[in-house]
């Protein structure tokens, strides 16, 4: 990629349930840790992209964390695609430091779902994605949206309810290596498969969680020490709306990917670890297999021998994903990103994996609509 | 809290305007043969302006369904739990609708269904579902 941008820094908030937290105190907490993270005076950050808050919503968050953490850099905007917008960010970071616009840029996003909207209002804000004309008079929820995903790709290639309950089992595994974890209990498939139905086929641990925290990564140019190395990265688009989506078992994550694969020069079997989006059970699954990690109807059966763990033949969201670590919004995004920056750093503790040199992260927003795929490795 | 109702736009009017009179209207478009939804302005595959309006049989299937046991506003809560499908139209456009419960008819993907029509407040008419026999007329 021209230049190799190096991603300098790193630094996740707490997240759960944080009472005092705010939108706007969230990014400022993640920034700063990432800026001291990386050894920068906070004067060097030429570039910022922030992402989107549904507590506080507003037309230009990047600007407006700009003027409250008392930053003029020489680029800010905001970047908005649902659960791709935290690859997006970095993809486009690297676009900077590619092109020589800037030397370090700050990626930042931080929401308090939890305590600033309470699940309900969250749910119900997150539900106005559906087509205001064609989707929300049917009360199409987002669960339910990937439910019909769930129930097709099932019907197509004998996927069961507890092959998608080992994904939730796997990640609240892997989080449980985690000392930051939203949550850390051990579950069981029982567990899954006896939580309230929320829409069939998922249940509620099936559904990611809704936190609050912030996560922040510095993109810079010049290589320094602990650098990783943003090798490739690419997008996929097909559709918005699960109504005109062109197949409900093939989506634009293969494309997404193999662009990322092209552009490092590399393979999926290449890949040590990999990062990928999990709102729901079904959505860590269908991705698993469209990307190419494994054979349609292959990835259920693996997960349940434990395929995901960090001693597993495929560790994949070590830090326990969507479902388990933690859920706030963009940053839940970005935490797939400092996970697998953690893992090449050799920092992850009781959770890292031995080999870990290449790594791949998957965001996808939407309705598995909007696919942003990057490849990472040790620079 | 009132369930919400489509606010139909220049693209769309001709569409609800059907629903009004029960017929479900959809474009088509002759250089590619092909059947599209939602309406849009242009064919989304050769992007001709030049796109048809036909009228659908109220015919199709079901390609898959979720049922709703939590609903994601409360205007919907007292209706849990309800179906959500998508339904592959016979002549070649796919739609979302919610899926009537009719006597004993398994909700199944397969499943065959014909388009019902669903007073919406006032002014509004939704298209929704039922599974049909066979032979059903």
């Amino acid at each position: 990629m021209g230049n190799s941008p190096i991603i300098t820094g790193a630094f996740a908030t707490k997240v759960g349930k944080l009472a005092d937290s705010s939108c706007l105190s969230l990014h400022d907490e993640a920034a700063f840790g990432a800026i001291r993270d990386a050894e920068l005076d906070v004067r060097e950050i030429d570039g910022v992209i922030c992402a989107y808050s549904l507590t506080e919503p507003h037309l230009m968050l990047a600007s407006w964390f700009c003027e409250f953490a008392g930053l003029s850099p020489k680029i800010c905007y905001a970047v908005q695609s649902g659960g791709a917008t935290g690859a997006t960010m970095i993809m486009q970071a690297a676009s900077l430091i590619a092109a020589g616009t800037c030397r370090h840029v700050l990626v930042v996003a931080g929401d308090n779902r939890l305590t600033g909207l309470s699940r309900d209002g969250a749910i119900a804000a997150l539900s106005q994605v559906g087509h205001p004309q064609f989707e929300c008079p049917y009360g199409l929820s987002i669960p339910a949206a990937y439910g019909l995903v769930a129930n097709r790709y099932m019907h197509e290639f004998g996927v069961s309810d507890d092959h998608l309950a080992a994904v939730a089992v796997a990640m609240r595994a892997n989080a449980a290596n985690h000392p930051g974890a939203h949550m850390s209990d051990p579950i069981t498939i029982r567990d899954v498969s006896e939580s309230p139905m929320i829409a069939s086929p998922l249940r509620r641990l099936d559904c990611s969680l809704i936190s609050d925290g912030g996560a922040a990564l510095i993109v810079s140019a010049a290589p320094r020490d602990k650098a990783i190395e943003i090798l490739g990265a690419g997008q996929g688009h097909s559709h918005e709306h699960i109504v005109a989506a062109p197949s409900l078992v093939d989506f634009a994550c293969r494309q997404s990917s193999a662009r990322a694969f092209e552009s490092a020069g590399v393979t999926a079997d290449d890949i040590d670890i990999a990062q990928i989006y999990d709102s729901f059970t079904i959505t860590l699954l269908v991705e698993l297999e469209s990307i190419g990690f494994f054979e349609p109807g292959a990835a259920g059966p693996a997960i349940m021998k434990g395929a995901l763990q960090t001693d597993g033949s495929f560790p994949c969201n070590t830090h326990g994903g969507l479902l388990s670590h933690g859920h706030p919004g963009a940053a839940g995004g970005l935490f797939h990103v400092i996970e697998a920056v953690t893992q090449l750093r050799k920092e992850a503790g009781a959770r890292q994996v031995s080999d870990a040199e290449l790594a791949f992260v998957h965001g996808d927003g939407g309705i598995l609509s909007a696919h942003c795929s990057l490849v990472l490795g040790r620079g | 809290m009132d369930k919400p109702t489509p606010k139909p736009t220049k693209e769309s009017s001709y569409y609800w305007e059907g629903c009004f009179e029960h017929e479900l209207r959809y474009q088509y478009c002759e250089n590619c043969d092909r059947a599209q939804f939602p309406p849009a302005t242009r064919c989304g595959n050769c992007h001709t302006s030049k796109i048809e309006w036909r009228k659908s049989e109220l015919r199709g299937t079901l390609h898959s369904f979720s049922l709703v046991h939590r609903a994601s506003t409360k205007a919907f809560v007292a209706d849990v739990p309800y179906y959500v499908g998508l339904i592959d139209m016979n002549e070649g456009f796919r739609i979302m609708t919610n899926i009537q419960p009719t006597g004993d008819r398994e909700i199944k993907t397969g499943a065959p269904v014909q388009i019902i029509f669903e007073k919406r407040g006032s002014a509004t008419v939704l298209p929704q579902a039922k599974i049909a026999t066979k032979t059903e007329d």
